[in-house]
């Protein structure tokens, strides 16, 4: 898929990525009023690595540890009936009750909106938190449906033919945020 | 990346790269069933028909409850209660099965073969819950999945197998399949329980079992079917028991900490001693678990939307 795209735009280096995620936290933190009840949940798979990250500075900066759980959000895809074959599914690892707790989902890219409406039904199959929120690395518009993120690392506007490619240490070689155009 | 087949008819033709992808996927549907809510929606829409011709408690159970956790309609169809006992012929009642429109089949049959006539016949995947001595692929997995996760992984590992091998559906897929992962296989029972030409399907033939056990990572011990005692394949079962029946003293040959399982139902005190199979060694419960999952997995990779 990738060879298709041409790499058209750098919108984030390294130094922006850090300085987003930086932000993020502290917005989290005052959102919150602290982290007392708080909870990180990544969506597989970029949004994992972006979660341990958040948790990391919030430790820097209030000094407490923050749960993080990491969500497998296949089970719940809403475009599985018209798959020939059904894509791999790996696991979804909670290690803490989400009863009554304060829940930050988080993920590179958001899109369509499509993956958080299958992550908000998979956070509510594992019970009832108090309250969820989103933080996404970058938002590129372009919603099919009413959902929006509370935090947000960067708005880039984009046209429906480009992709955007988040690359992180953890997960890819290098680290940034490029836009990429389908060739023709 | 997916089952090259639209059905598991067998574990024979099954490759190592499927054989993992169906334990990777039933890691992942593992953590549901450790739910409150066991739920997921991933399945909704679907019909899943069990077709039992032969008595099952768990092997039905299983892909009953592993449907209703991803969302899937499922009905039981079993020989007894149904046109069967009329004269309706497999192949009648596979054609009224398909009208119903079954998106998977899971067929258990006395005749081996069985479930390849039914898949020949039907745009629904067939799933082999157990034909006639041939394979029983749905245990095979489960007791790969259940040895890997104890042990971490199955290449190297002496996988011990002791009991009525002639008679075992779940001997013959359980063979095929470990030692297709790399794992030593060695059996082990009664020379009339043997089948010739074993040494064939890549496996060690012993007749003492003391000299099977001995350094065994794993011990699977077969259902003594008591049912053919009659045909004199063993002279008592108390002398059954001594020879081939598992109990402390041979436990102690095998590895320490080597894994204790047996697919149920158990004849306590014939091919197992109730101290073993209560003992901290015996995963006969988590064998259980384990196989819901193996089902969700298979479930979850053969319902696929409409091809093409």
């Amino acid at each position: 898929m990738s060879s298709e795209l041409a790499q058209k735009a750098k919108i984030m280096d390294q130094e922006g990525i850090r300085r987003a995620v930086t932000r993020i936290a502290h917005e989290i933190i005052e959102r919150n009023k602290g982290t007392d009840n708080l909870a990180l949940i990544g969506i597989r798979r970029r949004g994992v690595p972006l979660a341990l990250r958040l948790a990391g500075k919030i430790k820097d900066i209030e000094g407490k540890e923050v749960p993080v759980g990491i969500l497998d959000i296949t089970l719940y895809r809403d475009d599985l009936a018209t798959r020939a074959q059904h894509p791999l599914v790996r696991k979804t690892e909670v290690p803490f009750s989400v009863d009554g707790k304060k829940i930050v989902l988080v993920d590179d890219v958001m899109f369509t909106g499509r993956t958080i409406r299958a992550a908000l039904d998979a956070v509510i199959d594992l019970g009832r938190p108090k309250i969820i929120q989103l933080a996404v690395l970058v938002d590129r518009g372009h919603r099919e449906l009413p959902i929006r993120a509370d935090y947000v690392g960067k708005n880039v506007p984009t046209s429906r033919r480009e992709a955007v490619s988040v690359r992180l240490l953890e997960t890819d070689n290098g680290e940034e945020v490029v836009i990429e155009e389908k060739e023709t | 990346m997916g089952l090259k087949n639209k059905d598991l008819l067998g574990i024979e033709h099954f490759s190592p790269e499927e054989i993992l992808l169906v334990l990777d996927t039933a890691a992942s549907m593992k953590e549901i069933i450790g739910r409150q809510i066991k739920k997921v929606p991933t399945l909704r829409g679907k019909t899943v028909v069990n077709v039992f011709y032969e008595p099952s408690t768990r092997t039905r159970t299983s892909f009953e409850l592993a449907a209703k956790y991803l969302s899937a309609d499922s009905i039981n169809i079993s020989a007894s209660g149904s046109s069967v006992v009329k004269g309706e012929s497999l192949r009648d009642t596979s054609a009224t099965i398909a009208a119903l429109g079954a998106d998977v089949v899971v067929l258990r049959h006395p005749m081996a073969g069985a479930p390849v006539l039914v898949a020949g016949q039907v745009k629904a995947a067939v799933i082999n819950a157990g034909d006639g001595a041939h394979e029983h692929p749905t245990q095979a997995l489960l007791d790969m999945y259940t040895v890997r996760d104890k042990k971490g992984a199955l290449e190297g590992l002496k996988i011990a197998i002791v009991g009525d091998i002639l008679h075992s559906r779940v001997a013959r897929s359980d063979i095929w399949g470990f030692t297709r992962m790399g794992a030593r296989v060695r059996v082990c029972g009664p020379s009339t329980m043997l089948p010739p030409g074993l040494e064939n399907m890549g496996v060690e033939v012993f007749h003492r079992m003391e000299e099977a056990l001995s350094g065994a990572d794993v011990i699977i011990m077969l259902r003594i079917q008591l049912e053919r005692q009659q045909q004199g394949l063993f002279p008592s079962v108390r002398e059954y028991a001594r020879l081939f029946g598992l109990n402390s003293e041979k436990l102690a040959l095998a590895k320490p900490g080597a894994l204790v399982m047996h697919p149920g139902p158990i004849n306590r005190g014939v091919e197992i001693a109730t101290e073993v199979a209560y003992g901290v060694q015996a995963v006969i419960n988590e064998q259980v678990t384990n196989g819901l999952a193996v089902r969700m997995a298979l479930l979850y990779l053969l319902a696929g939307g409409v091809a093409q």
